[in-house]
């Protein structure tokens, strides 16, 4: 183990490497050879498939029509089909799909119960409008529900699902725990907070399928909401249990550390950090007001620049050091890359041909799809093929 | 390296000391074995060497405890990190990154070493552990033993001086735990390290201890010495022990090897008596005891009951279970009579407790049946199913929910339907003296483990599964627990075991069952299976080999 004791650590390495490999009991085999092929780290910097996702995106923002919301859904599946890790975090892909699809229903729903402010001919049905007070005007419940109204819903829905199935894209082909490796010193401590009650969710909902599962040991039904109820003391005790275990761990495993910086470096973060914030409040102050256009960009940047030397400067406190940091590379680049150029395509043809990119309700017309937007959204399927896949 | 001075702790609100008089001195390259019953404060004593104790739990440490020249009163456990490697009983709790090889690197990182360092060190661990091939893994999915021996590489890869481990092999199967004690081994003997280990079983683990620490009973003065000495005195002690003791061994032994170059005069002996067994043992009648017919009535009243001549409890018929990508469990056959104690057995990951959550329905096989009293257990509504199955699971904690003992007893007669106090009176036989306004959470591992059993037993279900039901146990409640399923088994009630321990297999089962990635390798007469197996073989049949003993009461009423 330690350097310059090679030779044993190999020979019983491989010994006990041979039990890692499933084999039945009764067959010894000591020198096993490892069937498991060797595995890579994945190549690709987290932050690229990140901000290749927050693309996708923006660029779903720029448009309502639901032929190129469709193609862009269907390009960031099919990369998430086939990049996505095969750790269990990457099935959260499927939770956002069902949260998508139930912001498409809700927004559809509100459409049709509330009525909205689109003018339409084609009457679908006619609920039974509720008469509400006079302080309550401009609200309406029930009444006519056209089919205009109910294709605006779908199509501002559909906008909004896509941009959630984007960021649970981001959180199947890289998980947020990898993105914080990347963070400056200085903030890795609260990452690493922040990190750990995010997790803190997903352990409660184990924790209460064990639980209420073992319910039914108790000749009691498991479903319901007693159930859920009852089982909720324990699980929030035992979560707790298991988070101040986790701290003392961390504790005890050096999280914490400081070393020791000299005085004037730790005034002169200060000064740079507190300043720098200042500064791009004002700076964007200075920006939203009429008056203040001339000087709101330079204080801006300047307060930027000051804040984040503060924050270089602030990492000095931290002896932290980073274990094999994930490097930005060619394909981290290309990753990004077709992300931005279907941003920037898609604002640019929502300026040049707004027309085809949000087809209108009122009157009624099928949508077509605009061709060279399609393309440049077919852009997004780059990584697929240029980015070597994960081992899995 | 690591020195006690006359250290006592208490614990704030605590009536007296938790620990008091602790007092010795753990030299460089010493691997230390610290033993006692459970609860006599082992986890404290630990927690104080890594600093934890008094910084994180709080309390009051009285005297001094300095490790590597470091008094941790002054050093906070964080700036004990690079020469404290502390593992705690629950690896899962320790994990703070996702994957195996960044938990390897966390450590490090937190201290600063250079990248080139660490990646050379991480190579080195993964190697030495055998963790190569699990490198990317999360490790959420990776089963006990490999997450255990991902903890002990994480604190490894800071090279500390010192390593301190709770219960390092409980969780874990014979083979799995022999790979961590030869690591353990070899970090002492190779590399210098210093290591301070609390275990239950030391069955495992006496031979690889240079000194032992015994702690007697709570806030009680520690003994120190060799292993030899110690288990002389020792209340807690393995097998090997006991039949050394038994048959008058000076030196007392602790190793299989040392013990069988001892036996010859013990073999001859026992080669004379009556009760020798060359030939397997008859799996015992399985008559039903007198007042099984109580319960039957009850059934009766209550319940659909099996058709009265029903030959088996429970059938599994060519059952497989995939979960997610994996096949956890593949054509399974097995029949469960009454009266009958089963071990099942296997190592961690085989397919044990699936197959035990199989047989009270909470999880549903994707082909094959189950019956379990005739009734089929996934589509039993809970409170039929429990009159005829009742499992104790892992943790017994996931049963327990009331806050105090008496409200869960009084919820388990209602879940049940029994007479008020039914529970009551079953906890009052397992564990004579406990108070009714106790918190579950605030019992022993073993107490709670009762507890739970009481629940479950309520009903009075004639087929019983325990999941692991050793671990954390000390010897003395182990006892207890084996007096209890016996009677339990000779009352008509069939159980079956899921267990990593061979010993209390040895006391209580009739049959083995052994599991491999979901398949049952072999199905027998204990007596016929453990004897050939090399890692499922317990002590005295290892001792007395070519002759078939078990356990160490067999042999002492041979030799009455």
């Amino acid at each position: 183990m330690r350097p310059g004791d090679p030779g044993p650590s190999r020979d019983r390495g491989n010994s006990v490497a041979a039990r890692a490999v499933p084999r039945t009991p009764g067959e010894s085999q000591p020198r096993a050879p490892e069937t498991t092929p060797t595995r890579f780290r994945p190549t690709l910097h987290p932050g690229a498939w990140w901000l290749w996702a927050i693309s996708l995106g923006v660029a779903a923002t720029r448009t309502t029509n639901p032929l190129l919301l469709a193609l862009l859904l269907a390009a960031s599946g099919y990369v998430v089909a086939t990049h996505r890790s095969p750790a269990p975090w990457a099935r959260s892909y499927t939770a956002f799909v069902r949260l998508a699809l139930a912001v498409l229903l809700i927004r559809v729903l509100f459409a049709v119960a509330l009525g909205s402010p689109i003018p339409g001919t084609h009457t679908l049905l006619t609920l039974p409008e509720v008469p509400l007070p006079h302080w309550a005007q401009g609200i309406r419940l029930g009444g006519r529900v056209t089919a205009e109204a109910v294709l605006f819903a779908a199509y501002d829905g559909l906008k909004l699902a896509t941009l959630l199935v984007c960021v649970g894209a981001a959180n199947a082909l890289a998980s947020p725990t990898r993105l914080l490796k990347s963070l400056p010193g200085a903030l890795y401590e609260t990452g690493v907070a922040v990190v750990v009650a995010l997790t803190f969710a997903p352990h409660l909902i184990a924790d209460v399928r064990r639980l209420r599962a073992a319910r039914r040991l108790r000749g009691r039904p498991d479903r319901g909401l007693r159930g859920l109820l009852q089982v909720g003391l324990p699980v929030l005790e035992g979560a707790l249990e298991r988070s101040v275990a986790l701290a003392a761990a961390m504790e005890a495993r050096g999280y914490g550390r400081t070393a020791e910086v000299p005085a004037r470096v730790r005034r002169t973060t200060a000064a740079l950090t507190l300043g720098g914030l200042l500064g791009v409040c004002a700076g964007t102050y200075g920006l939203l007001t009429a008056e203040g256009g001339t000087y709101g960009l330079p204080v801006l940047l300047a307060g930027v620049l000051a804040a984040l030397a503060g924050l270089r400067l602030g990492g000095r406190r931290s002896p932290r050091t980073r274990y094999r940091p994930d490097r930005w590379g060619v394909h981290a680049w290309l990753v990004t890359g077709s992300g931005a150029a279907v941003a920037a395509l898609l604002t640019l043809a929502s300026v040049r041909d707004p027309g085809a990119l949000h087809p209108g309700v009122v009157p009624l017309v099928a949508p077509t799809l605009p061709l060279w937007p399609a393309a440049a959204v077919l852009l997004a399927l780059l990584p697929a093929f240029a980015v070597p896949r994960e081992p899995s | 390296m690591i020195r006690f001075e006359d250290v006592s702790v208490t614990y704030e609100g605590a009536a007296g000391p938790t620990v008091a008089g602790v007092d010795f001195e753990v030299p460089e390259g010493e691997l230390v074995l610290l033993a006692g019953p459970s609860g006599v404060g082992k986890s404290t004593v630990l927690g104080a060497v890594s600093g934890l104790v008094p910084h994180f739990t709080g309390g009051t440490l009285r005297g001094r405890v300095t490790v590597a020249g470091r008094d941790t009163r002054t050093h906070q456990p964080r700036e004990l990190a690079d020469v404290v490697g502390t593992v705690g009983q629950d690896p899962l709790a320790h994990f703070v990154t996702d994957t195996v090889e960044d938990e390897l690197a966390y450590g490090m990182e937190s201290l600063g070493l250079a990248p080139a360092v660490m990646r050379r060190r991480v190579e080195e661990t993964l190697d030495l552990l055998g963790l190569a091939a699990l490198r990317s893994r999360p490790i959420a999915t990776l089963s006990g033993g490999q997450r255990q021996r991902v903890a002990i590489g994480s604190v490894l890869t800071p090279h500390p001086r010192v390593l301190v481990l709770d219960e390092p092999t409980s969780a874990l199967d014979p083979a799995a735990a022999e790979e961590v004690l030869a690591v353990l081994q070899r970090l002492v003997h190779d590399l210098g390290t210093t290591i301070l280990m609390a275990e239950h079983r030391l069955e495992r683990v006496i031979q690889y201890a240079d000194r032992m620490v015994l702690l007697p009973a709570p806030g009680a003065t520690p003994l120190t010495g060799t292993p030899s000495e110690i288990m002389a005195v020792s209340p807690v002690h393995p097998p090997v022990i006991a039949l050394g003791r038994l048959a008058d061994w000076t030196p007392l032994p602790l190793t299989i090897r040392d013990a069988r170059r001892q036996a010859a005069p013990l073999r001859a002996r026992l080669a004379d008596s009556p009760s020798r067994r060359d030939s397997p043992t008859p799996v015992s009648d399985p008559t039903p005891a007198p007042r099984q017919h109580r319960f039957r009535s009850r059934f009766r009243r209550t319940a659909p009951t099996p058709a009265p001549h029903h030959p088996h409890l429970a059938e599994v018929h060519s059952l497989s279970l995939r979960r997610d990508t994996t096949q956890a469990l593949r054509h399974i056959d097995l029949t469960i009579s009454q009266g009958e104690t089963i071990a099942l057995m296997g190592r961690n990951g085989a397919g044990k407790s699936t197959l035990l959550n199989t047989l009270v329905g909470l999880l549903t096989p994707t082909t094959g049946t189950v019956t379990v009293g005739g009734l089929t257990p996934h589509r039993t509504p809970p409170p039929t199913l429990i009159r005829q199955v009742g499992l104790v699971p892992q943790d017994p904690r996931d049963l327990l929910y009331a806050d105090t003992v008496a409200a869960e007893c009084a919820a388990a007669d209602k879940d049940a339907e029994a007479a008020p106090g039914t529970c009551r009176a079953l906890v009052s036989e397992l564990l004579p003296d406990i108070s009714d306004d106790i918190h579950p959470r605030d019992l022993s591992e073993g107490q709670r483990l009762a507890l739970a059993l009481a629940v479950v037993l309520t009903a009075r279900p004639p087929l019983l599964l325990l999941d692991e039901p050793t671990r954390g146990l000390d010897y003395a409640a182990k006892a207890r627990l084996v007096s209890v399923l016996r009677s339990l088994a000779a009352e008509g009630h069939a159980i079956v075991l899921a267990t990593h321990d061979v010993e209390l297999a040895a006391e209580l089962a009739h049959r083995v069952v052994l599991l491999a990635e979901g398949e049952v390798i072999a199905d027998g007469p204990m007596a016929e299976i453990v004897v050939s197996s090399p890692s499922f073989a317990p002590q005295v049949t290892k001792i007395l080999a070519p002759q078939r003993w078990l356990t160490v009461a067999e042999v002492r009423e041979a030799l009455k």
